[in-house]
């Protein structure tokens, strides 16, 4: 943990080893190109992307791989608007064809508004990908039990809600957060909510390995700038985790030396 | 007369001349649809045809494909 203070402060998940510890969603961008200088400034190393049909009317469409080069940039495919098991793991498995990788970001979920994590689906995906030899991150619900089965069933990263979706609210659970990653030994990942930079520097105080987002960025008014902020709100609250913070007390005790006041 | 292949393309039917002689491959109807087979990926009736059979998967008539790509995403 020395590194830290030395800029060697990295992680791992699924044998790849990352410096940067915010991971950020390409999606709702105004273009391409915003998307491209959002994650530069980000300094983010792996991305999510979302498999989708190809507009076969419009063949010679640019692609997110002509912005976002995926031999510097991790992609993590992720199965967001996936409803069902089934629907995920057939995404996933396209997604692997296409990219030719095995790490994955699974999520299957319940229904708007609040899109909350389907726990019985997420379990039946993450087995048969498992299965099939896909190195799985689970977006999951804040559940004690659900992170340590899913660790146990040989997820790579266990990746809690901090919020809803989309929802910028902040982490509204981190003393559960807390809890949770008592016992999980993978990867933990806070995996939306949050809404500003503040909540990311929360998520890594509390410990959490790597913080990921989408929306805080790109549904900031700049949200280049916001990018930014947020690389630097990771690295201040990883820092801080890695300081440890003094004790809460109750009441005041005094900065300066009572000694040696003048009368 | 060249004989056509309607296929189910992402959920709407379209109709292909097969080749003259031959069978319409999976890398035939990319090439008629112009996309870069290096970022795309195919299922064929739910199955996942890899990049490496393209050429030796062949297509009739009934068929259906879904044509995928990363897009952004959160």
């Amino acid at each position: 943990m020395d590194g830290a203070v030395a800029g060697e402060d990295t992680w791992t998940v699924a044998g790849r080893t990352f410096r940067s510890r915010l991971i950020v969603g390409t999606g709702r961008y105004k273009d391409l190109e915003e998307t491209a200088a959002a994650i530069e400034a980000s300094g983010a190393e792996i991305v999510t992307v979302a498999v989708r049909r190809v507009n076969l009317s419009d063949p010679k469409a640019p692609m997110l791989q002509d912005y976002v080069d995926p031999k510097k940039i991790t992609y993590l495919p992720n199965t967001a608007g996936c409803f069902t098991a089934r629907e995920a793991v057939r995404t996933l498995r396209l997604a692997r064809e296409a990219g030719g990788w095995n790490l994955v970001k699974l999520e299957v979920l319940g229904p708007a508004p609040l899109l909350y994590p389907d726990m019985p689906g997420t379990f039946e995906a993450a087995k048969e990908l498992i299965a099939d030899g896909f190195e799985v991150m689970v977006y999951c619900a804040d559940d004690p039990l659900a992170a340590v089965r899913l660790q146990e069933m040989g997820c790579v990263a266990i990746m809690p809600l901090g919020a809803p979706i989309g929802s910028g609210l902040g982490l509204q659970n981190p003393a559960m957060l807390s809890m949770i990653m008592e016992n999980v030994t993978v990867p933990f990942v806070v995996d939306a909510g949050v809404g500003t930079a503040s909540d990311a520097t929360i998520a890594m105080e509390l410990g959490c390995d790597a913080v990921l987002l989408n929306s805080a960025i790109a549904h900031a008014k700049n949200p280049v700038l916001m990018a930014k902020a947020m690389k630097h709100a990771v690295q201040a609250g990883r820092l801080a985790h890695l300081a440890g913070r003094m004790p809460r007390r109750l009441g005041a005790d005094p900065s300066s030396p009572l000694s040696g006041l003048i009368r | 007369m060249p004989s056509t292949v309607t296929l189910t393309l992402n959920g709407e039917s379209r109709a292909f001349n097969a080749p003259v002689g031959g069978a319409l491959s999976v890398q035939g109807l990319l090439v008629l649809l112009e996309l870069d087979m290096r970022k795309v990926a195919v299922e064929l009736n739910e199955e996942i045809v890899p990049r490496s059979r393209y050429t030796e998967t062949c297509l009739a008539s009934g068929d259906s494909l879904e044509i995928v790509h990363f897009i952004g995403g959160g």
